[in-house]
């Protein structure tokens, strides 16, 4: 148990100090990065508790690729250049407020939700579903989810593809004279249409461009 | 006392195979520059050691030996960290791979998802490398690189679902147990050239090996690295390349058992054959990279995104189906 103990402390001051490097750090990069690492130690507390399927998918999606259009964006943006001025500039100072209301909102549902957990415990039922059986939490998530949750699933996926096509659709601006390579026509090209044997005199010159 | 000797058993248990790992990654630098000399009549590399054996750790004390030049613009701590980065990111994913039924240091219950979050994490490398230079070519090899990976990862993972679907577990070894029969490369052939393709994309080989373009960007991302911090992206590249190829294997190639299962084959070590079939995807690695030309990048972005993705997207569909229709689903 004190190993447990030992890696559970280290991960979690891992998160929490990269959590607030985030804000604080002055380059816009470096924050991406504390970001990634905050991601990171969250997946591994996350293997620690035994959900590895979660761990893993939290960084395949998060690490591996969300973070990766976050540093695309800020690093093609040159936002690295401005420095983020924490609680200094007079154009920051107006959203503490805002921030801090926000975030006692999020402590408080935290606190309600991790309080009823720990106290009442029935209001869960998590203990009869998936606790006590032997299967591995990845097929337990499966049946839950592909069982009785399937239209809820299925819906979010819905939601998810329309935000997508959504966001093409808002961005995609369809340009007139643009050359296109069509793979077909290049193949379909023959000798015939692509090459004509011209006499040329001398002096005269022949005009080829149509 | 006790977690002590624990902890000695996993040390030596890690070096016995990180060890072996690293020699045969600069064994198989040797080896690719080999394949690509004979394919273009050359000799190449043939002068230190016996067949030239020993180029590879010639190259290695001359990097050593090499001054480390750090950029006075750069950002110095992630300048330092990239080829860190890549090198354990590269080295960390083996954990998990099964030279046998029994030998494998990790045997965790979500085997492929872990390699396939290792190889996703091998971009930030890359893309810290290319930042952190602080110059136009490095930064521009970076972009092309993360574009590029994050593709191919997609088209990775739906060809990992796939062989998912005819296994029903995560878990390296009973993905290899379950090609008992049949190795998944027969039914899945298609998947299989897509998987080979997808992982030259990943690990910016030739043909497409555009975040290190010579003609365009001189050497992309590694363009302002020197001496030992170059030899360790080097090194964590062919790494990541090897262990694409023990991926194919064990997903399509039978992992670690034996082609035919009577006496006188049985008796090879299941690790030889792992390290054969590894072999035999690299040496095709090898000869791609002697035999295509570069791809053009926005072709590169259209074969992934526009080919291969519906392609297997469309085969996983097949497989499901055929699975379900033929009630050969191996979880009820």
């Amino acid at each position: 148990m004190i190993a447990h103990a030992i890696f559970f402390y280290t991960f979690s001051i891992i998160a929490v100090v990269s959590a607030i490097m985030v804000t604080a750090s002055k380059n816009t990069v470096h924050s991406v990065f504390f970001l990634i690492l905050d991601f990171i130690s969250i997946s591994c507390l996350f293997i620690m508790i035994g959900a590895e399927f979660l761990g893993m998918i939290m960084l395949i999606v998060y690490v591996g690729a969300v973070a990766v259009l976050f540093l695309f964006v800020v690093m093609m943006l040159n936002v690295a250049q401005q420095k983020n001025q924490w609680f200094a500039g007079q154009q920051s100072s107006k959203h503490i407020p805002v921030g801090l209301i926000i975030s006692t909102l999020i402590f408080v549902e935290v606190i309600i939700v991790i309080g009823g957990w720990k106290y009442k415990p029935e209001i869960f039922d998590i203990n009869n579903s998936i606790a006590q059986t032997s299967i591995s939490n990845t097929h337990s998530l499966g049946q839950i989810l592909y069982t009785d949750y399937i239209h809820v699933f299925q819906i979010s996926g819905m939601i998810l593809l329309v935000a997508m096509v959504g966001a093409i659709v808002l961005t995609f601006r369809q340009r007139s004279g643009l050359k296109r390579q069509s793979y077909i026509k290049q193949i379909s090209r023959e000798r015939t249409e692509g090459v004509e044997v011209l006499e040329v005199q001398s002096n005269k010159g022949v005009k080829i461009d149509d | 006392m006790e977690y002590l000797s624990i902890f000695f058993q996993e040390v030596y248990k890690i070096l016995f195979l990180l060890v072996p790992v690293l020699v045969s990654v600069a064994m198989i630098v040797w080896l690719d520059r080999r394949v690509w000399a004979f394919v273009q009549k050359r000799q190449g590399p043939n002068v230190v050691g016996p067949f030239g054996l020993l180029q590879s750790l010639a190259d290695a004390l001359k990097y050593i030996f090499k001054e480390i030049i750090i950029p006075s613009s750069s950002n110095k701590v992630i300048f330092i960290l990239a080829p860190i980065v890549t090198m354990t990111l590269a080295l960390i994913a083996w954990a998990v791979i099964p030279f046998s039924a029994t030998q494998v240091l990790a045997d965790i219950n979500v085997g492929i998802l872990y390699l396939f979050a290792v190889s996703s994490l091998g971009v930030y490398g890359i893309i810290m490398g290319g930042w952190a230079s602080n110059s136009k070519y490095p930064f521009l090899g970076a972009i092309r690189s993360a574009a590029q990976m994050v593709s191919y990862e997609v088209s990775i993972g739906v060809i990992i679902i796939n062989v998912l679907l005819c296994v029903g577990s995560l878990n390296l070894n009973d993905i290899v147990i379950a090609q008992q029969n049949m190795w998944f490369v027969i039914p899945l052939f298609p998947m299989f050239v897509i998987f080979f393709i997808s992982a030259l994309a990943e690990t910016n080989r030739p043909p497409f090996d555009l975040p290190e373009a010579e003609a365009e960007l001189v050497a992309g991302y590694q363009t302002e690295y020197s001496g030992m911090m170059y030899a360790m992206f080097w090194l964590g590249e062919y790494a990541n390349i090897l262990l694409m190829c023990a991926m194919g294997a064990i997903l399509f190639l039978g992992g670690w058992m034996s082609p035919i299962d009577i006496y006188p084959f049985t008796l090879v070590p299941s690790a030889i054959w792992l390290i054969l079939k590894i072999l035999l995807l690299f040496i095709l690695f090898a000869l791609v990279k002697a035999i295509v030309p570069r791809y053009r990048y926005d072709q590169l972005m259209r074969l992934g995104w526009k080919v291969f993705l519906p392609l297997s997207l469309i085969w996983v569909v097949l497989t499901a189906s055929y699975l379900f229709y033929f009630e050969l689903l191996p979880v009820n």
